[in-house]
């Protein structure tokens, strides 16, 4: 699959394995070598008496990308939200397992959701910026924690929209509705108003199936730049974008009762080169799904 | 031989809709058009600031039927949008699917569809004679509030529940705590559909007449506390109608509340309008 030319004059930006392991090679903080900044250990999720995820055991190493992959309704998404506890908000979920942030649990004894959440950021998968003005939207998050001293709100405004690449584009309409921003502006605004509040970590639920492939670039682009800092775990369908971004991969699948699996986890390259898994290989040739 | 074509029948279906949306504004015009030839020409100065002389020919004017009605759309509305608005928040984002909930939204639509006289009934023996309230604004504005309770609620749950629940979970996923949201994100967002009940409820506050009658009396003098008896227009129209023989004077009254009518709903229309063209940055 060829992705058309890009502003940059990035052409073939995804071709065959010897492309992905001349990516590969340029990362600088690829693998094991960081800490695990979140861990599931036989975590189950249950929507009533579905189950939607079955004892996924994985760790996520900090300050990396971590892409979650696999055919629809495999409980990508789902196992994405325990670490925010998003699921809480469907009623009759229930969570069995371990889920943790660095080594706390978050599902045992007294977590307060608000300040997990904070610390947690999650980006959509289509770009739901609030009905306010592009300020408004990055300054809602500190606003609500507590900041109300104007400059330094704008301050915060300001270094989160440059963070999220998007501050040359907005800085002349920052009281202008933030609805009225195209939609690769108002995902990347999203990513703003989450560093904003200044989160360890940040889940991506899809970030890009909403967007042209030119404003998928820009989101990949400021993702490599974000690891540096962040830990981002990302959902994706889309291979390729799997293979440009992710340092790490993990491949969900579903079982016969609907339940979601984890089939194989490991460094991007081994999975998309050399997967041990069957159903890892046909799904990652296209094979189904 | 002839037969409906699509094109045909695209053209008689147009016709029809076209035809019916006609006929609908033509009866709403010619009511208004109606009232406002025949009582404007009755409207003076004189006539809206001069208090009602009472009289076989409804002597005087209707100055104190005006100041009545906003009196008694300003403590309605005071009393009855904390109460509807906190239920509508209640129902749209904290209530379940439950016996109470259940029982709850059953009783606001049995409620929303009892006539008028039946809560003029229990506002009379509520509010009138057990309270000791007596025929006063108090007592109707009391009284509306149980009357368009129903309203507000329905229509503000309805705005609230309509607010996407993306904007929820963003907010959500920021550490917002749940009244942060509403409070920050889901009541501006329903603000327009909000503004629209309140809207509704202040035409009926205008238009009620049956229950009123039973609980503001209907005296002509200018209200001056909220235990004062009143008429409002409505009621001022319907006395002068049956009572009088000044038939000009009834239908300018109804001229005169059609206009406030219009510049209410007008005026609210184009601040809501304005308000939401800022949030989608129009």
């Amino acid at each position: 699959m060829q992705y058309p030319i890009g502003p940059s004059g990035i052409t073939s930006y995804g071709g065959g394995t010897a492309q992905f392991l001349h990516n590969f090679r340029n990362r600088t903080h690829v693998n094991g070598f960081n800490g695990v900044k979140l861990r599931t250990e036989k975590a189950s999720l249950f929507y009533g008496s579905f189950q939607a995820l079955r004892e996924i055991t994985l760790d996520i190493p900090e300050r990396s990308i971590t892409a979650i992959i696999g055919p629809s309704g495999c409980g990508k998404s789902s196992y994405l939200r325990l670490f925010n506890r998003m699921n809480d908000l469907i009623g009759g979920a229930r969570v069995e397992g371990r889920v943790e942030l660095d080594g706390v649990s978050l599902y045992e004894g007294s977590v307060d959701v608000v300040e997990l959440r904070k610390r947690v950021g999650m980006v959509f998968q289509k770009p739901n910026p609030f009905p306010m003005s592009v300020s408004h939207n990055v300054a809602f998050g500190p606003r609500r924690h507590g900041k109300r001293n104007r400059s330094e709100l704008d301050d915060i405004v300001e270094k989160s929209l440059r963070q999220a690449a998007l501050w040359d584009e907005v800085n002349d309409k920052l009281n202008q509705s933030a609805l009225a921003l195209s939609g690769g502006q108002q995902q990347r605004l999203c990513i703003a108003r989450v560093l904003a509040v200044e989160p360890e970590v940040i889940l991506m639920d899809e970030p890009c199936s909403a967007l042209d492939p030119v404003a998928t670039l820009r989101i990949e682009d400021l993702m490599r730049d974000l690891a540096r800092n962040y830990t981002i775990v990302i959902v994706t369908h889309n291979m390729q974008q799997a293979a440009r971004v992710s340092d790490m991969a993990a491949f969900f699948m579903m079982e016969e009762d609907r339940s979601g699996v984890l089939v194989e986890h490991g460094p991007t390259s081994q999975i998309f080169t050399n997967p041990k898994d069957k159903r890892t290989e046909d799904y990652i040739t296209g094979r189904f799904g | 031989m002839f037969s409906f074509t699509p094109k045909l029948t695209q053209r008689v279906a147009m016709t029809l809709i076209w035809g019916a949306g006609a006929v609908a504004v033509l009866i709403l015009l010619a009511v208004i058009g109606f009232v406002l030839v025949q009582g404007l020409p009755s409207v003076t100065w004189s006539f809206l600031t001069t208090a009602p002389k009472g009289g076989l020919n409804a002597e005087g004017g209707i100055s104190t039927a005006i100041v009545s009605t906003f009196y008694l759309i300003v403590v309605t509305l005071v009393v009855l949008i904390p109460p509807g608005l906190g239920a509508a928040i209640y129902l749209a984002e904290y209530a379940g699917d439950n016996w109470f909930t259940r029982i709850t939204r059953y009783g606001v639509e049995t409620l929303a569809g009892v006539p008028s006289i039946v809560f003029g009934l229990f506002g009379f023996a509520l509010f009138v004679t057990a309270l000791l309230f007596n025929y006063s604004i108090l007592s109707g504005a009391l009284t509306l509030v149980c009357l368009l309770l129903p309203t507000l609620i329905r229509t503000s749950e309805e705005a609230i529940k309509s607010v996407p629940q993306s904007h929820r979970e963003a907010a959500l996923a920021l550490g917002a705590t749940k009244w942060q949201t509403i409070r920050h994100v889901l009541l501006p967002a329903a603000l327009p559909g909000i503004v629209t009940g309140v809207i509704l409820c202040v035409g009926r506050v205008v238009e009620e007449t049956a229950c009123l009658y039973v609980t503001m009396g209907g005296s002509a003098a200018m209200p001056t506390s909220l235990l004062s008896p009143g008429r409002t227009l409505s009621l001022h129209l319907y006395y002068v109608a049956t009572e009088t023989i000044a038939f000009d004077k009834a239908m300018a009254t109804g001229a005169v509340l059609i206009i406030i009518i219009l510049v209410i709903n007008t005026t609210t229309n184009l601040l809501s309008q304005r308000f939401q063209a800022k949030m989608r940055g129009a």
